[in-house]
């Protein structure tokens, strides 16, 4: 059964449709493999029963000649952080712990209604806010690849994040594809931590609507899967406007699929300058010059842009992002929903409420935001960060009146140990400074997985579009994906190693 | 009117005024979700999950609302704006359940327009209108339904309303009472807002400071959340001679929030955690700027009613009436139709061309009695516009004398009979045949020889005296010229 936890979309689909296999067989392969791999600590709930009977519909439907299409009885993981009817939704926060929706995400309602079947809910950092999953209260995500080989202490590395748990699932074989969302990198990093596809649409591409809301002006859904190919394929179902979400562009989607396998030969492809940071590790300066000549070799014109207010990406994204989550998070009162820690005052039952219910980063983030948008300060924080991202947006509008899409890294390192970086949060978000950018500038980006690391650890490259072109970003990754010739699973097999006796 | 004075111990002072009115939309789903706007259902029946603030859920903008909205900014004379934009209004309460209020705060939808007040003597002045921004409603906390808890209703949430801020150009508390009118009167002819203020649906706040004439101005103090013009009125006075004592015994005014308690008649501040002090406002990021093309606007503009102003003008012109008169015909665009169709005469009256001072006359003084004693609206009045229109035609005729009508007037009030049924089944015509009349003058005289003869003699003031016997005679139904003439006639000699 193993091999049917190996495939990707587009296959499992193709062997769907010859008979090969059941969806039901294929869902109990993901559902064994899921439960041998709970000590990543991928899952938050897993939905067995309701993937089953997902698939046993599906393979009713194609029997009698109605399948849905590609992604009908194709398992998949669903990000802890898309409200899902009558499945508890955390967003990795104690404050939710226990929270079962009675609606469904519009992203996940098209998932379903394409035939997907969903096999859990993944573990995340707590409203997505950070870049290593340590932040859930669910306890931290361990990267299917593993402890680095010949690394003292053995220590646990994190998969990335926020969407951390997708990321290990899928890296680990545990779902064909899963959901992401990212705010300033949080599907790319991870997909870049654990080996795998992550693509970020264009903001407004996919459905806000019943997603838990980080920041609102930069949340955006988008799949994780095994290759380019299904990252097109899901993306293709996931998206479309969306009457609920005013932010949902009511632009219609092109056959994402059919992007993914059309050459590069012509297309224009930029290398920003202000990229090569200063530090930058040589193993992730040397694999974005390999992608560059994977492109060229493949017919690509190679040339150096200019984005120059790259600079300050990152501490405009850590004043607009913050500012939204302050405002976003204020629903979690304890009057309506979710964790009440009872007080003398209503204020006593906010604060007694909100302080064991939210975690140390989260309390950071929605001081940060506060204190940003408050009185005397809105001026020189928030409203100068909006006018910064304004100048980032152009940056990337002037590069691409000379290229089509832009090649960058995914992030400026490989995965890093458990319990690194948690004393700075500085050094954290330092992660996400080649992510950000096309975040604020609502970007589609996507970070395909180009090459190991030294240690052995996978390495992202990234791809930026213009607004909408996803299908240029899926062509490009496509090129890279090809030349690089990544085996995405892991080099220490989850289901083996991960088990209760390896610790 | 006279200027209001306070008048303090070191001289006359003025107040300065200016009103925040919440209007609440009149439309079927609440401004950001399809949720029922309602009023008067069960507790926690119309919330919709967007309204309850769940997780995921995402505002979406009610078209109808902007609409109203920017109808009512046509209606008050203003600028529309083209671009306007949603932002929050960040603070925690209960009944609050997002954590923020989504209202429009520097690109609100409606700028600069015009309130005319419509003063007891006639006279006109107006007050200016700084904007009008459209934003959500926050829930119901009840506080006294059990005596430890507090109970959230949320079926107000998200209800659209609209702030219509006035500039502090409003001088008097009767001049804020005739501001409050208008402007409930306007919005009601729009059909934007009911402007009940008992069921909340406008509320007002209001900003006093005190000064002498001629003075800048000093700090005021905001008074939140009146819910009567009677209360409004009350409150501005009660805070101007609260900032004037402080004045004068040399205290100051801090600018602060406070509420009016109607029963010991005083304005009090509010306590600090009643209200929070920063709202950190900025754009919903999960809405789009509100962009209208000139051509909507155009659309709404081209189907705005007549309103009251333009209604007073015409009826002054075009009835003759006095300005006092028409003012008080359109106040309710119900009253002023009445009105209009008595005067002209509706279908299958047909006769038209009434005295329309006449008609008013008797709608303002006869019919807003019957209304007021019987608590009925002009909608329900049991005497109908065509029915007072034949009323006033009756006398016009000389078939029944105006004090006949009254008793034909207050039979229609009863029944809602035809004045013309009436007056044929009591048999009250008009006495006009002169040998009738003049038999019973004759009568009269007889009776009187005395008094006949002071008349003769010159006492002329006891001819109306006559007058009156003769038409207690004819059960009131002589007609009075007759009976005077006929009465000199006989007397004169």
């Amino acid at each position: 059964m193993s091999a049917l936890t190996d495939l990707g979309i587009a296959e499992a689909a193709a062997g769907l449709a010859k008979r090969d296999f059941s969806a039901v067989e294929l869902a109990r392969a993901h559902i064994a493999a899921v439960a041998g791999a709970r000590a990543l600590n991928a899952f938050i709930v897993e939905t067995p029963d309701a993937a089953l009977a997902a698939a046993a519909e599906s393979d009713k439907r194609r029997q009698d000649g109605r399948s849905l299409g590609v992604l009908d009885g194709i398992p998949l993981a669903i990000k802890d952080l898309f409200c899902t009817e009558g499945v508890q939704t955390t967003a990795g926060s104690r404050i939710l712990k226990g929270f079962v929706p009675a609606y469904e995400s519009t992203v996940t309602r098209n998932l379903k209604r394409a035939g997907a079947a969903m096999i859990g809910k993944t573990n995340l950092d707590e409203f997505a806010m950070g870049s290593s999953n340590i932040t859930s209260a669910f306890g931290p995500v361990k990267n299917p690849w593993g402890p680095p080989l010949g690394r003292a202490g053995n220590k646990e590395l994190v998969p990335g994040g926020s969407s951390g748990g997708s990321a290990a699932a899928i890296a680990a074989g545990l779902a064909l594809g899963a959901t992401g969302t990212d705010t300033g990198g949080s599907i790319r990093q991870p997909a870049s931590f654990c080996g795998i596809v992550g693509l970020k649409p264009t903001y407004g591409r996919c459905s806000r609507f019943g997603i838990v809301a980080f920041a609102s002006s930069l949340d955006q859904a988008g799949p994780m899967t095994r290759n380019v190919k299904d990252a097109a394929l899901m993306l293709g179902a996931m998206a479309g406007h969306d009457p609920r979400d005013s932010t949902s562009a009511p632009i219609p989607c092109p056959d994402f699929a059919r992007a993914a396998i059309a050459p590069v030969k012509g297309l224009r492809v930029g290398i920003p300058k202000e990229y090569r940071i200063e530090g930058m590790s040589s193993e992730i300066d040397a694999l974005w010059r390999k992608g560059e000549q994977w492109l060229r070799e493949q017919g690509a014109e190679v040339v150096e842009v200019s984005l120059p207010h790259t600079r300050y990406a990152l501490p405009t994204y850590y004043i607009v992002a913050p500012a939204e989550a302050s405002s976003n998070l204020a629903r979690y009162d304890g009057v309506r929903f979710g964790l009440r820690v009872p007080g003398e005052t209503l204020d006593d039952m906010y604060m007694n409420t909100r302080a064991a219910g939210f975690g140390p980063e989260v309390r950071r983030r929605i001081l940060i935001g506060t204190y940003v948008l408050s009185a005397g300060y809105y001026d020189a924080y928030y409203l100068k960060a909006q006018k910064v991202r304004a100048l980032i947006a152009r940056d990337f509008r002037d590069a691409f009146a000379t290229v089509d899409a832009i090649l960058a890294p995914t992030a400026p390192s490989p995965a890093f140990a458990i319990g690194e970086k948690t004393e700075d949060p500085i050094a954290m978000y330092l992660n996400d400074v080649f992510t950000v950018p096309a975040s604020l500038a609502g970007l589609p980006a996507m970070s395909v997985p180009a090459g190991l690391s030294a240690g052995g650890l996978p390495l992202g490259l990234q791809i930026i579009g213009r607004a909408f072109d996803e299908e240029t970003v899926l062509r490009a990754g496509a090129a890279i994906e090809r030349a690089a010739g990544f085996d995405t699973r892991p080099s220490r097999l989850v289901p083996a190693k991960a088990g209760k006796g390896d610790r | 009117m006279g200027a209001w004075r306070i008048q303090g111990e070191s001289g006359e002072w003025e107040a300065v005024i200016g009103l925040e009115v919440h209007a609440q939309v009149i439309s079927a789903s609440k401004l950001f979700s399809g949720a029922s706007a309602v009023f008067g259902a069960e507790p926690n029946t119309q919330v919709s999950l967007v309204d309850a603030g769940f997780p995921g859920m995402l505002p979406v903008l009610n078209e109808y609302c902007v609409e109203q909205a920017v109808r009512t900014g046509l209606g008050l004379k203003a600028k529309i704006n083209l671009t306007s934009v949603f932002e929050r209004k960040n603070y925690f309460y209960a009944d609050l359940p997002a954590g923020y209020q989504i209202s429009q705060y520097k690109y609100p939808l409606v700028g600069e327009g015009t309130v005319i007040l419509d003063m007891p003597d006639g006279s006109t002045r107006p007050i200016g209108i700084e904007r009008l921004h459209v934003e959500q409603d926050a829930g119901k906390s009840l506080h006294d339904q059990d005596p430890k808890r507090t109970f959230i209703d949320l079926n107000r949430s998200g209800v659209a309303l609209m702030e219509i801020v006035s500039r502090p150009d409003l001088r008097t508390p009767e001049e804020a009472g005739i501001y409050l009118r208008k402007l409930r009167s306007i919005l009601r002819y729009l059909g934007t807002c009911d402007g009940n203020m008992e069921e909340g649906s406008m509320r007002c706040d209001v900003n006093v400071s005190v000064r002498k004439p001629g003075e800048p101005l000093r700090t005021r103090a905001e008074i939140k959340n009146v819910n009567s013009v009677r209360f409004v009125m009350q409150a501005i006075e009660h805070e101007a001679r609260r900032q004037v004592r402080a004045y004068e015994e040399g205290g100051k005014v801090v600018q602060e929030t406070r509420l009016y308690d109607s029963h010991k008649g005083e304005t009090r501040p509010m306590r600090a955690k009643e209200f929070a002090h920063d709202y950190r406002y900025f754009p919903d990021p999960d809405l789009l700027p509100l962009r209208l093309s000139p051509e909507y606007v155009d659309v709404i503009a081209a189907t705005l009613p007549e309103l009251p102003d333009e209604k007073k003008d015409r009826f002054m012109r075009d009835y003759g009436l006095s300005p006092y008169d028409a003012g008080v015909l359109v106040v309710e665009r119900e009253t002023a139709d009445y009105f209009e169709r008595a005067a002209r005469g509706g279908e299958g009256v047909g006769r038209g061309g009434r005295d329309a001072k006449q008609v008013a006359n008797w709608v303002i003084s006869t019919l807003f009695g019957l209304l007021n004693a019987k608590g009925l609206p002009v909608t329900r009045s049991p005497v109908s516009a065509d029915h007072l229109g034949k009323l006033v035609d009756l006398i016009a005729d000389g078939t029944i004398s105006g004090r006949i009508a009254k008793d034909v007037f207050e039979i229609m009030g009863e029944t809602g009979r035809d004045p013309a049924d009436i007056v044929a089944a009591k048999g009250l015509q008009q006495i006009t045949d002169t040998g009738a009349i003049e038999a019973a003058v004759n009568q009269v005289i007889a009776a009187n020889p005395d008094k006949a003869a002071e008349v003769r003699a010159g006492k002329v003031a006891l001819l109306g005296w006559f007058t009156g016997q003769v038409m207690k005679a004819t059960g009131g139904k002589a007609n009075p010229a007759a009976v005077n003439a006929i009465l000199k006639k006989k007397l004169s000699g």
